[in-house]
């Protein structure tokens, strides 16, 4: 059995990690390993760059069409897409918050790992509504590119 | 305690509402049920058992169970879960056994209504199933126990799984909203919403089932239902875990919270011990955050969870530990729970000795899953089978969900536990199917088939074997048996 069946937490060898290439791109990363049926983010996606082989599939992204505009990040009900971008030193983070208050543009936060413990501060870039979800783009180091999953706002 | 404010729903606050409860003036908010206002103003002790007077409190919040019972008006053994609250009322806790007074089945006239289907229940089944009828000009009488549409998807703020066809993406309360907006813009659809179908008796060819309207919370009308179909969606109830405090206050059906919170903005408590990680536990516990409430950990006795790890991931990274081979051993509190204690289990399902451990808690959550509803159904004489993969007793029926008795059908939970978007599908075909047959035709399998195919695909998958199993031992027990495909 596999250890986030037991722990609900994924780690990186259960995932398929863009190369730096892509992750300097800018990528998305469908956090979904399992055989659920759902299809929606193959649906959002503008460029054809999401596929699944049937329902059940978990979704495949071809990074090579992927842009990381994060139309998927919006609509998967998992809340399971993430974008990451590494730009010099940073990460930046693009996640699905479905929490109040809602951070503004410039906002400091805690940035939350898997486990929902503290990776340090992180700055929030950019905020998109999209129906209630909020689409969230938040600035960290760029080691934590594979760890920051979720933000705490504290005020 | 009330909901500030929430990232998903926006409750508009109605009129106030003064009412007695045990002689004492409290106030709710139109939109309230008596359950909803009672719990928002900190009254959680809501009856007395029998024997031991222990204290009582809310548990589905559904009507399904008979935890909340009252006294309204005069009226014992109101349940007051799905009562509207309204201006006046006299609420009282019941002591012991309910005087049930003679004026309330005195002078009572009934009315004879006649229709060619009668659906038991208005959520994702009933709903489709009334709208697919309807398309095929059937009259149809649509009855549900609660004051809206919707069943459990009114309560749904997470987006639905499936594909676009069973409307993937979508909240559930707004597959709720569009549904009942479909079936209300129908003419041939007559809507009689806080109903209870209480009994079925035979006459010829027609099925011959009692009614009763509740208006004004808790006065009544009787009907004499006259159909030639009937479609029985009517759900399922929360199942029931058996450990030592498990019905003091505060131990509550998870569906049912999620009912307190997101139909009726009331927090259920400030502290939640989840029991069970299948989907319900797990999007419960997400919920509970929404609402501003903490949840001190989510405990599951196998060893693994046993909903879809996005959900799990969820409520892991937002700080709420999920303890596998865990187990609560009691519930311990004066007239509330006031913490839990839990434990380890081994490989043979036993408690490690020494790894008791308390959790502070003032509510201990459920979610250790759902028993069709099927109580009515089985007056009707269908041929009803335990089918463990379908939660406990089920209807034998065919692809058609027509049960062993011809002209009654079966959709949804009440069916066999699944999700919403397979009952949507089951509605649809059974609406089809009954509608067919009260115009003596045959359903053609073209038209069908595109549901069948959908309930493949949502059934396919490592989630769906369970669903899977079911149905294919129901419908094989019922080609056996009846020769009926």
């Amino acid at each position: 059995m596999e250890e986030y069946k037991r722990t609900g937490v994924l780690s990186i060898k259960d995932l398929k990690v863009p190369s730096e290439e892509y992750l300097r791109k800018g990528v998305a990363l469908t956090e979904c390993v399992e055989h659920i049926p759902c299809n929606p983010c193959v649906d959002a996606c503008p460029f054809n760059a999401i596929s699944m082989e049937s329902l059940t599939d978990p979704p495949n992204v071809d990074y090579d069409k992927c842009t990381g505009c994060g139309n998927c990040v919006a609509v998967c009900p998992g809340l399971a897409i993430f974008i990451v971008k590494i730009k010099d030193e940073s990460a930046l983070v693009t996640l699905p918050y479905e929490f109040l208050p809602i951070p503004k543009a410039g906002e400091k936060v805690v940035a939350l790992d898997r486990e929902g413990k503290s990776k340090g501060i992180a700055e929030v870039v950019r905020v998109r509504k999209v129906g209630k979800t909020a689409v969230i783009t938040v600035k960290t180091d760029k080691k934590n590119a594979m760890n920051v999953r979720n933000i705490r706002v504290e005020r | 305690m009330r909901i500030p404010e929430h990232p998903i729903l926006e409750f508009k606050k109605g009129r106030k509402i003064s009412f007695l409860f045990n002689g004492r003036k409290f106030f709710g908010f139109e939109g309230d049920t008596i359950s909803s206002a009672l719990l928002a103003n900190g009254i959680y002790v809501f009856s007395r058992s029998l024997r031991y007077k222990n204290p009582r409190g809310f548990f589905c919040g559904i009507g399904k169970c008979s935890s909340c019972l009252m006294n309204v008006n005069g009226i014992p053994n109101v349940r007051t879960c799905i009562t509207p609250l309204e201006e006046g009322m006299d609420i009282k806790m019941q002591e012991g056994f309910a005087d049930i007074p003679n004026i309330r089945f005195e002078g009572f006239k009934r009315k004879r209504i006649s229709t060619d289907i009668l659906i038991i229940g208005a959520g994702p089944a009933g709903l489709c199933a009334a709208l697919e009828g309807t398309e095929q000009n059937a009259k149809i009488l649509l009855a549900d126990e609660n004051p809206k549409l919707g069943g459990q998807l009114i309560k749904q703020t997470h987006k639905f799984f499936g594909s676009r066809e069973e409307k993937a993406g979508t909240r559930g309360i707004e597959i709720a909203e569009q549904l009942t907006e479909d079936v209300k813009r129908k003419k041939n659809i007559e809507i009689f919403s806080q109903s209870t179908v209480f009994g079925y008796y035979e006459d010829g060819n027609e099925h011959v089932f009692g009614l009763v309207k509740r208006y004004n919370g808790y006065k009544e009308e009787i009907y004499e239902v006259r159909c030639k179909s009937a479609i029985f969606a009517c759900g399922a109830m929360e199942n029931m875990l058996v450990f030592p405090g498990n019905d003091l206050p505060g131990v509550y059906g998870a569906g049912g919270v999620q009912t307190l919170m997101n139909v009726h903005g009331v927090k259920p408590g400030k502290r939640v011990l989840m029991v069970g990680s299948g989907n319900v536990g797990l999007i419960v516990s997400y919920q509970l955050l929404q609402a501003g409430v903490e949840v001190a950990a989510i405990i599951e006795a196998l060893p693994k969870i046993g909903g879809y790890h996005v959900h799990a991931a969820k409520v892991r990274r937002s700080g709420v530990p999920i303890l596998t081979s865990h187990t609560i051993i009691k519930a311990e509190g004066k007239d509330r729970v006031e913490k839990a204690k839990i434990a380890k289990l081994d490989e043979n399902w036993n408690v490690i000795p020494g790894s008791e451990k308390d959790i502070k808690c003032d509510t201990i959550c459920l979610a250790v899953g759902l028993t069709p509803s099927i109580r009515l159904l089985a007056q009707t004489g269908a041929d009803v089978r335990f089918i463990a993969e379908a939660g406990g007793y089920v209807a034998l029926h065919n692809k058609y969900m027509e049960t062993s008795i011809k002209g009654i059908y079966v959709a949804g939970d009440a069916s066999g536990i699944e999700e919403a978007s397979t009952a949507m599908l089951e509605g649809r075909i059974a609406g089809l199917s009954a509608a067919h047959f009260v115009k003596n035709r045959e359903v053609e399998d073209k038209k069908i088939k595109p549901y069948l195919d959908g309930l493949d695909r949502l059934r396919s998958g490592d989630f769906g074997i369970r669903g899977r199993k079911a149905k294919e031992k129901i419908l094989s027990i019922m080609e056996k048996e009846y020769g009926r495909v």
